[in-house]
Formats: C-alpha cells, structure tokens, sequence
C-alpha cells in the first residue's frame, strides 16, 4: 500500500495570482522531454482526486478562500508543493498591497521549490520529495513542515554620502520646492486671470 | 490435468475465476492503452503496473463522502458490471447482459445526479446522452447474431465454425464506435475525460475520491475486459487472430483518442445515430437476406 502511494502520486495544480512562468514550466514537466507520467504521476484537474496540492504563485486577500477550499477537498494523506519564490514569500509581487505573502500563511507547506521559475527539473525533484513525504504521513510518521531556508536579503551597503552628494540633493530639493511653488502661484493667479 | 479441467468447468469455479482474473486482464489492457498512448506522444509512459498501483493507492487514502447513496451507486455500479462479465463468461442470455449492463452505467448516473455539483449533473446527463447513442448499435448486433446463430443465447457465439467478423464486418465498425463511446475515447469522452483540464472537470465521477473512485476504477477494468473478450469473439475460432482482431480494436481507438478532440454530444448522438447505426442496420439486413 505505501509501495503503491509512492508510485501514483496525482497532482492537481493551483494558480494563485501567479505571473504564469512557473505554471509553463510545471506544463513542461508532461511534455516528452521530461515526461512526468513515468513516476505515476497524472495531473487532475479534481482536488478530490489529488495526493500533491501544487500552488504557485503568491497568495492574496481573494483567493486564499479558494486555496483553503482546495486544500480540504482533498482527501488525507496530502501534501503541498509550493513551486518557485511566490508561493514561498510574496516573490516580487511581496510588496504589493493585496498580497499576504507565502502560502504557508494559509496552509501549511510540505516542500519550497525555489526559483523563479523552478527549472522542470527541480519542479519533478520537488514533487517525488513530496511523495516521500506523503508516505510517510500514510505511514502515521508526523513529519514536521520544514523550517523555511528563506532571510532577508538586503542589497550591500550604500557607501556614506559625501559633503558634495548632500549639497547636490539640498541643491535639487530646493529647486524641486522653488518650481512646486512657482506652479501653485500660476494656479492661483489663473483664476483671477479669468475673472478678469 | 483432466481433474483439472473438471474442476474449471464447475461453473461456481469458473465464475469464480472469471471474477478475481478479469480485473487484472482489464489492468493490463489498460496500462497497455496507456503505454500505446505516450509511446504515440513520443514519451515513455508509466510502468506497467500503474493501473494496480492507482487502485491500491485509492483504497488507501481515508474515505471521503458526501453521503451514503453515493456509495452505494458506486458500489452497484461494480457489482452490476461483474455480473455482466459473469453472465457473459458463462454464455447466458446476450439480451440480459446487454440491460445488466446498462444498469451499471445507470447506477454511474444516478450517482453522478445524486450530489449537487454541477460538473457532476451535466457529466451525467451526457453520461445518458451517450447511452442513446450505444445501446441501439448493441441491440442491432444482438439481434445479428440471433440471425445469424438462431439463438440469443452467449454461448450460441461459438455454434458456427466460421469467424464472426466475416459475416459480420460492418457490425464490427459500429461495435469499435461503440466501445470508443463506452470507453470514453475521444471525440467521445464526454462524460467523464481522461485527461485532467476541461470543462467539466470530472464529470460523472467527480465527487467520488479515495476508496469509493477506486471501486469505479476496479469496473471500469471489468468493462474494458468485457468489450475485449467481445472483440476476441469476433474471430472465435482461433485464439490468436481473435486477440490480433482485438488489439487491431485497441490500437485504433488510442489513434482515435490522440488524434481528435472532443466534440459536442449533439454531435455524438446525430454521428451514431446515422453512420455506425446504419452499418449495423445493413449488417442485420444482409443477414436477413442471406
Ligand atoms: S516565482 Fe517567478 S516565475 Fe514563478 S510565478 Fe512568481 S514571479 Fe512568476
């Protein structure tokens, strides 16, 4: 039985506000180059036949309902795949407004797949990750969801400012100002202008 | 060996058999159909165990239902179609097979309209839709073959010592729409596609998971077992061109299946109603005349 649940893993795939390379490159992996289907896996369109969630994409205020939805249609064991850096943290979209950030805010994550967008090969790599996973929570091993290996990264250091370079800004904010208020003088006058 | 052979023909043993072997044959049929399938795709396919592994899987997940009629369609639903191999393996009435198994096919809709999912309400009336157009094509052919054996009887199949498909070919064609049909190859695979993105999703079986999907799995080995042996009876009297006759089938309906899409089941019921309806019509006349 665990033998078999290792060999038929069946994936249904969940775009939340993805920007669609992740989801090319997860098609890919059924095209003859790298042929998916050899490990049993078939992509279904179903969530009440799936073993593997596959998300991609960054979560946002409207469709976490409907990636929460997904997530408890599917029948226990089930594990969730998060391929490339959106679902992981937000990606680039992690400072938009609507955006929550990853999809473990949501549910919980078995396996990151890191990228942007994840090589096919790391996307099939993923998921047989995934499935060793799945075995074991058939198996009734809790397997813990692993610790994100994800920090800030901060761009190096900006070098310190010289006396010039402040001047130079002081310089330009003072004609910035001088120009703004030099254009509500005209708007003010306008009207006048008119009654006139 | 004549013990043996006693004991085979105990028909309790035999139906016996029937029932625990047929479903293997039905999973290798259906991993060869999957094999052809991604070897057409240039791709190299699963293994040749998938379809057991995919059973065994599904009976391991936790059982999932939206309430119990649902099980118990997909129940009859099996128990319906091993009836209908049994009653063929044991030669009985062709007439009581065909509405045995059309009965399971009515249990799949029943199930599919007992839930309220949309996806699974229109699967199943295309499900119904598609029963229109197969089981007159059925009835014709059974109705051949009393002409042709004098019996209805299925063990009346092996009466002749020539090959079916020589009086019969044009009933063979119509047969092939049929299984295409039953088998849910496209353009016929209205109700319920193999294939994961379309437009209602699952169709029929789309509320069923876990155990109660790999009950209909298990049927739908039977059924493809079923509509094989009964391409093998088209050349019956040596085995080996009855099973070339029947691959001959299967590879054409994998051609068939990669190489249309889907199309509308108006279309469906106006193909069947008109071409391999009137082939099997003019099949049953030639041997009135004859
Ligand atoms: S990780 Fe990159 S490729 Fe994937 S959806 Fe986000 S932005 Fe697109």
């Amino acid at each position: 039985m665990s033998k078999a649940i290792k060999k038929s893993p069946w994936v249904v795939h969940f775009n939340c506000n993805s920007c669609n390379g992740c989801d090319i490159e997860f098609l890919a992996c059924l095209t003859p180059t790298y042929d998916v289907e050899r490990f049993g896996v078939l992509h279904v369109g179903n969530p009440k036949h799936a073993d593997v969630l596959v998300v991609t994409g960054s979560v946002n205020n409207r469709n976490k309902h409907v990636l929460k939805n997904v997530y408890d249609q599917m029948p226990e064991p089930k594990v969730v795949v998060a391929m490339g850096a959106c679902p992981a943290t937000g990606g680039i979209f992690a400072d938009c407004y609507n955006v929550i950030g990853g999809v473990n805010k949501v549910i919980p994550v078995d396996v990151h797949v890191p990228g942007c967008p994840p090589k096919p090969e790391a996307m099939m790599d993923g998921i047989i990750e995934a499935v060793g996973i799945l075995e074991k929570k058939r198996k009734g091993e809790t397997v813990d969801a692993p610790v994100l290996p994800v920090k800030v990264v901060k761009g190096p250091e900006a070098p310190p400012m010289t006396p010039e370079m402040q001047a130079k800004i002081a310089a330009a904010k003072a004609a910035a100002a001088a120009k703004a208020a030099a254009a509500k003088a005209a708007a003010e006058n306008q009207p006048e202008a008119k009654a006139e | 060996m004549e013990s043996l052979q006693k004991i085979i023909s105990n028909p309790w043993v035999y139906a016996a058999l029937v029932v625990v072997l047929t479903p293997f044959a039905g999973a290798l049929l259906t991993s060869i159909d999957r094999k052809l399938t991604a070897r057409m795709q240039g791709r190299i396919g699963p293994s040749w165990f998938q379809p057991l592994y995919d059973v065994a899987k599904l009976f391991s997940k936790n059982p999932m239902a939206l309430h119990r009629p649902q099980l118990i369609y997909a129940t009859l639903h099996l128990v319906f179609m091993v009836v209908a191999v049994v009653l063929l393996a044991l030669g009985c009435d062709l007439l009581m097979v065909l509405f045995v198994q059309a009965f399971s096919m009515i249990c799949l809709v029943l199930g599919g309209m007992s839930v309220r999912s949309p996806y699974s309400w229109i699967g199943s009336q295309r499900k119904i839709m598609q029963m229109l157009g197969v089981e007159p094509v059925f009835l014709v052919m059974i109705l051949a073959l009393y002409l042709r054996n004098g019996s209805f009887l299925g063990s009346g199949l092996f009466s002749k010592a020539e090959p079916l498909l020589l009086s019969m070919p044009l009933m063979f064609l119509a047969f092939l729409c049929a299984i295409a049909i039953e088998m849910e190859k496209s353009p016929f695979d209205l109700s319920s596609s193999h294939h994961a993105h379309q437009e209602i999703v699952k169709g029929v079986t789309l509320e069923y998971s876990g155990p109660f999907l790999g009950l209909i799995e298990i049927a739908h080995f039977y059924e493809f077992a079923f509509f094989f042996g009964l391409m093998m009876a088209f050349w019956h009297t040596n085995i080996i061109i009855g099973l070339i006759v029947a691959f001959a089938g299967l590879v054409f309906m994998t051609v068939l299946d990669n190489s249309f899409a889907r199309l509308t089941p108006n279309w469906m019921l106006r193909f069947m109603w008109t071409v391999p309806l009137s082939m099997a019509l003019a099949n049953l006349i030639w041997l009135w005349v004859k």
